[in-house]
């Protein structure tokens, strides 16, 4: 009986709504766009953040990145006349890291350079990875055909390569894959296997590209050594460097950070000219999620704003009702109602107008950001603590700002209300 | 549901000013239905208070018809709004159906006005958004029944006064006197043993004044007990009994 009872207070708070059609839906609408504001706004950060962290966990939280940076102003170079810039990470590097930090439980030493490949007529440039085998368990890149290295290969200097699921799609076309032979510069490599790469954008760069190619370390020192000619603008430019890359794992991902520090400063020791990058992916997770948590709070704050600015709005139409409805608040007293019976019509009006609005709300919030994605081009993820959250709140702000409104329609005095005209 | 209706006893005992000694109720005899015992209604104005009422003792039986009467401003609303439990005397004892309003809360007032009285304004006072069915089931909404039988118990109302075919009408779409008998329907539907009126001919013709008049003494002849508030003479002789205010005071007392 109870049941019916609400039900039928519902029924009569929704007519009752209904005789002004114009300023109740006006009074929604409030609500409707603060509502739509929180879960678009939300989703918006959640979706920009969720693509930070799934780049930065395709490059392994327990890794670090060493790269080599070519220094951009060389003064040596200059005074010197020389026409070779030396730079970069070194084989040594390399030992010492391996064998004097306790926390590193791997290195994969990386050279590359850029060579053109040929199958056929087809050709197309390739950057070609010397790696090891833990360079594709380091970073957890699939295979998706054939095998990857194995340090037989690595050891005996096999003339075998891997490439990317992109490269093989241009270079091989229709060919057979696995066996076929192509050509690297002058050299023939067997392919041996396909893997995934990952284009990471944004401020962090993957160590793999979509037209890698990878062979053994220690074959392309050999073959390419560790000087690279090229031409830029007439002249010659040539270059040493012995290593280009170098991946760190360390064994537990509390290691990653003082291991970091501590290369960081061995490397500064034997470079001083500062030629080198240290990536840490855990780091960048870390503040991609203060960010994340930031930008929640600012993005949510301000859909709370348009919910409490729907709120108010509420709140004044409601007031305007209770003056409005002051007679039949009287009557209604006079017949016995108590006064919590009209606190509860006036609460079940409220609520009934802004968790319409909340539920309209949700079905903007949840386009919006299917329009952001669509024509913005922006990543959005829409969660559902944000449709949960938000429902919620318009539910409360309808009670909240309902209280006032109804508490004073109830503490009216019947004789006075049966008089108002 | 219905509550067994009293039968009509004409009875009322005298009323004498404050200060006079009361009639003692007939042992064994029917017990009044409304008892006002040196009734008093101060409101203060600042500085100056003005005593509305001034000292009403009053009984009322079951059965009765009574027309309060007096010149404007002798406390006719007054005494009826504090028979309606809509306000509390600020002396002396109401005694209404055997529960004494004087130290009631605001709750029990209300669950007071729900189940002993029913109230019919000069103005009709009819909820506009509600349809004719809706306005009289009103206090069985409050009363908390069932949606079902207590749409079976408004048409039947609505048949007593004969808006039988008016049922899904709105207030707006009926005349007065239509209007007037809804209000009527709806302070009669949970069967109340007290009536209260207030001027309920104020707004109407002659005509049709006459006709809710003639509806009134026939629910009274049925045993329904009627309190009116009237300054016409004509609707005041359709009661039994008729109470004369002066200055707040009770002038005499006539009746047949
Ligand atoms: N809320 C109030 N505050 C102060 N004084 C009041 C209040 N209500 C009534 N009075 C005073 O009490 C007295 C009685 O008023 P009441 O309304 O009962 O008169 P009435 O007999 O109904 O008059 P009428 O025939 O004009 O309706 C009047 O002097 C009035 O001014
Ligand atoms: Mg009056």
């Amino acid at each position: 009986m109870r049941k019916s009872r609400l039900a039928r207070h519902i029924r009569l708070g929704i007519k009752t709504l209904m005789l002004h059609k114009l300023r109740s839906f006006l009074t929604v609408l409030g609500v409707v766009f603060g509502v739509g504001s929180v879960i678009a706004m939300l989703s918006v950060g959640e979706g920009a953040s969720k693509e930070a962290l799934e780049q930065i966990r395709k490059l392994g939280s327990n890794n670090i990145i060493l790269r080599a940076v070519k220094p951009t102003e060389d003064e040596e170079m200059g005074s010197k006349r020389s026409f070779m810039s030396m730079y970069g990470l070194r084989y040594d590097d390399e030992q010492r890291i391996r064998e004097t930090m306790p926390a590193v439980k791997r290195t994969v030493p990386v050279k590359s350079v850029r060579k053109e490949a040929w199958l056929n007529e087809r050709s197309m440039e390739l950057r070609v990875m010397g790696v090891t085998p833990d360079w594709f368990e380091l970073l957890q890149r699939q295979v998706l055909a054939g095998r990857i290295l194995n340090w037989r290969d690595v050891e005996t200097r096999s003339s075998v390569c891997l490439l990317t699921e992109q490269g093989a799609r241009k270079l091989l076309a229709t060919e057979a894959t696995i066996g076929q032979p192509i050509r690297i510069g002058p050299d023939i490599y067997e392919v041996i296997g396909i893997v995934q790469a990952e284009r990471v954008g944004g401020s962090i760069q993957a160590p793999d590209e979509d037209v890698d190619t990878y062979i053994p370390i220690q074959v392309a020192r050999e073959r390419y050594g560790d000087m690279t000619t090229h031409q830029t603008s007439g002249s010659f430019e040539r270059e040493w460097v012995e290593l280009h890359m170098i991946l760190v794992e360390v064994t537990d991902d509390s290691q990653v950070e003082p291991t970091a520090a501590a290369i960081e400063a061995m490397l500064k020791r034997f470079h001083p000219k500062l030629d080198y990058r240290v990536n840490v992916p855990l780091a960048l997770r870390r503040q991609a999620q203060a960010t994340k948590r930031m930008m929640n709070w600012v993005l949510g704050s301000i859909g709370g704003i348009s919910l409490l600015v729907g709120g108010i709005g509420i709140m004044n139409i409601m007031l305007a009702s209770v003056t409005e409805r002051t007679r039949e608040i009287g009557i209604r007293r006079a017949i016995g109602a108590k006064r919590r019976q009209i606190v509860g019509q006036f609460l079940i009006e409220t609520v009934v107008l802004s968790s319409l609005g909340g539920v309209i709300g949700v079905g903007l919030g949840v386009g919006l950001p299917f329009l952001i994605t669509h024509f913005a081009n922006m990543p959005t993820v829409v969660p559902m603590y944000g449709i949960v959250l938000s429902v919620a709140i318009s539910v409360g702000i309808g009670i909240l700002f309902g209280l006032y409104p109804a508490v004073r329609a109830a503490n009216l005095d019947p004789i006075e209300a049966l008089r108002h005209e | 549901m219905t509550r067994s209706l009293p039968a009509p006893v004409a009875a009322a005992a005298a009323t004498k000013p404050a200060g006079q000694d009361l009639p003692l109720p007939t042992p064994g005899g029917p017990r009044p239905l409304v008892k006002l015992e040196a009734v008093e209604k101060v409101y203060q104005m600042g500085a100056t208070e003005v005593r509305a009422l001034d000292g009403i003792s009053l009984d009322i039986m079951p059965g009765a018809f009574w027309a309060i009467m007096g010149p404007s401003g002798s406390g006719k609303s007054t005494l009826l709004n504090l028979l309606g439990c809509l306000d509390r005397p600020t002396a002396g004892q109401y005694v209404l159906n055997g529960q004494n309003v004087g130290q009631m809360d605001d709750d029990a007032l209300s669950e007071l006005r729900l189940r002993e009285l029913g109230f019919v304004f000069q103005s009709f006072n009819l909820i506009p958004q509600l349809t004719v069915r809706e306005n009289i089931e009103l206090p069985l909404f409050y009363l908390g029944w069932d949606a079902h039988v207590s749409a079976a118990r408004a048409a039947e109302l609505a048949e007593r006064v004969g808006l039988k075919d008016r049922l899904t009408h709105r207030p707006t779409q009926l005349s007065g006197g239509q209007q007037q008998r809804v209000a009527i329907a709806r302070a009669l539907v949970n069967d109340p043993p007290v009536l209260l009126a207030d001027e309920p001919t104020g707004n109407l013709d002659t005509a049709t004044g006459e006709q809710i008049m003639a509806l009134l003494g026939e629910l009274n002849a049925s045993g329904k007990t009627i309190i009116m508030v009237t300054h016409e003479s004509d609707i005041a002789a359709h009661a039994r009994f008729r109470l004369h205010l002066r200055d707040g005071r009770i002038d005499r007392v006539e009746g047949r």
